[in-house]
């Protein structure tokens, strides 16, 4: 990736996919490692080496048929590995591992595996809005050309055999990032969420574990992998958590406009008001205020903007896509506000 | 009140609270399940080693009377201690290997599932329809002796120990 500019955008965050106005992207993963090997915890790094080479020399298959981009990550700059995160091509602990380690992209960045993450690989497929089922299908059928070139470790009690055992039996992680603002504002968010809880449901902030809900966008993912197939968990997912989560927020979105369409618009209008004239704009009130226009947009009170270019301003305001698109510097102390103010007034002219 | 070690009855002396993946899961342990599962190492030299995170001191029961060996596994020495201490596994061997004190565990993280359901690869079908059979064959075992039918059990017994040499898995 080292010295490309950024690969377009579209096919990440199109405003027209299923649901979009609450979902901004569903993903699904898959924790496999290979016999004969220690997990990575456990692997000395000659042996984290002869992993990413069996990998490399095999055939991925699937959505890899049409063009692979292997990013040997020790080798990349720390923008371009920023950049691979901010897209969640890779996890955090990634970034930031010491281990030898690589990750393959296919050519219209919607799937990557890493190689040598907590488990020898993370096949992992990313899409806009609501396209569990869809992920889901497409994500078997990759696994299955990776098994024809790579045995994997697999137990008949205990299945997929992974490093952690909150993975193991199916090792599928399923998640949804939803912008439920609404549910937010009509302070019934609490209560979706322990009922989320009860569902045995993990809800997360933005960048996933660890991470703060900015712009009221909620990561949610199963928690268990074990003692269900595979579609079971997906069609959990795709056919009644996620769809549940949006009738609820879209029917917060209905009361908030039947209660006071003044408030809203004010709300939304003002957001998009200091987007458009601010000349200092740190990470946090970008994405606090370009959720607000978000939820403008998706309703229809704020016309002659996309949901499409919000998804992708959203993506574009993190410090890595930033310092790519503008030039500024990258690192701690650095002050990046006046570079993202104007690439954000400049995108919403 | 004092809470019942996840494996008996008895007084839970060991308690830890374990995060992996922003997951949290509880373990209460007795004295004896606690060795078992390698949070205290026997006695050394007249003392007991906690390896655990947390450990209740007051109760005297923590002390271990018995002196026994931690299992570890064969292929990359991991024990069930070094596991709490990383929440990772090590190697595909360690199922094996610890197959008891992980099936524990990971009923607990799994929310009480004991048992895969899903996809399997090609090269595991075998192990698939050995594991069915060997699941079903665990049963009928149990039924027969309980009706004190131990012709029959016998029978399942032979039958077992047939699947039992027929391979190894990954």
């Amino acid at each position: 990736m080292s010295g490309d500019n950024p690969s377009p955008l579209d096919g990440l965050v199109g405003g027209d996919a299923p649901m979009a106005d609450c979902v901004l992207s569903s993903r699904v993963r898959l924790a496999r490692n290979l016999v004969g090997f220690h997990f990575v915890n456990r692997c000395s790094p000659d042996q984290l080496s002869d992993v990413v080479h069996r990998v490399q020399s095999a055939r991925l298959g699937g959505p890899f048929e049409s063009g692979v981009r292997w990013v040997n990550v020790q080798g990349t700059t720390p923008v371009d590995r920023l950049l691979l995160f901010e897209r969640n091509l890779i996890s955090r602990p990634f970034v930031e591992s010491p281990h030898p380690r690589c990750v393959a992209i296919s050519a219209d960045e919607s799937t990557s595996v890493m190689v040598n993450e907590e488990d020898h690989l993370r096949l992992q497929m990313l899409a806009p809005g609501m396209q569990l089922r869809e992920l889901s299908n497409r994500m078997l059928v990759l696994d299955s050309s990776v098994e024809r070139s790579l045995e994997y470790a697999f137990h008949p009690r205990f299945g997929y055999l992974t490093a952690c055992t909150t993975n193991v039996g199916t090792g599928i992680r399923v998640s949804a990032m939803l912008h439920l603002p609404a549910l937010a504002l009509v302070q019934e968010l609490e209560k979706v969420q322990r009922a989320a809880r009860e569902l045995q449901l993990a809800i997360r902030g933005f960048h996933g574990e660890g991470t703060e809900a900015l712009g009221d966008f909620y990561q949610v993912s199963n928690q268990t992998t074990l003692g269900r197939s595979e579609q079971d968990i997906v069609e959990q997912f795709a056919g009644s958590i996620v769809p549940q989560f949006v009738e609820y927020e879209r029917a917060a979105r209905r009361a908030l406009i039947e209660r006071d369409p003044t408030a809203l618009d004010d709300r939304v209008h003002r957001a998009l008001g200091v987007l458009r004239a601010c000349r200092q704009l740190s990470l946090e009130e970008s994405i606090k205020f370009l959720a607000r226009v978000r939820l403008g947009v998706a309703l229809g009170r704020i016309e002659g903007v996309s949901l499409g270019l919000i998804n992708q301003l959203l993506l574009q305001v993190q410090p890595a896509h930033l310092s790519r698109a503008t030039g500024c510097a990258l690192g701690n102390g650095r002050d990046d506000r006046g570079p993202r103010a104007d690439f954000v007034r400049s995108s919403l002219r | 009140m004092q809470p019942h070690c996840d494996c008996c009855s008895n007084p839970a002396v060991v308690h830890e609270t374990i995060m992996c993946e922003g997951i949290k899961s509880e373990v209460h342990l007795c004295a004896e399940h606690a060795i078992e599962q390698g949070y205290i190492l026997p006695n050394i030299g007249g003392a007991s080693l906690v390896v655990g995170k947390l450990m209740d001191k007051s109760n005297p029961t923590a002390t271990p009377a018995a002196t026994r060996t931690v299992k570890s596994c064969a292929s990359c020495a991991m024990t069930m201690a070094a596991l709490r201490e990383t929440g990772l596994v090590g190697c595909p061997h360690c199922y094996r290997t610890l197959e008891e004190e992980l099936g524990v565990l990971i009923e607990r993280t799994q929310n009480g599932a004991t048992t895969h359901a899903g996809r399997h690869p090609r090269h595991a079908a075998e192990l698939i329809d050995r594991a069915a059979v060997r699941n079903r064959l665990t049963r009928e075992l149990r039924e027969a002796v309980s009706r004190e039918d131990y012709e029959r059990a016998a029978r399942i017994r032979d039958e077992m120990l047939t699947i039992a040499g027929g391979g190894e898995e990954a």
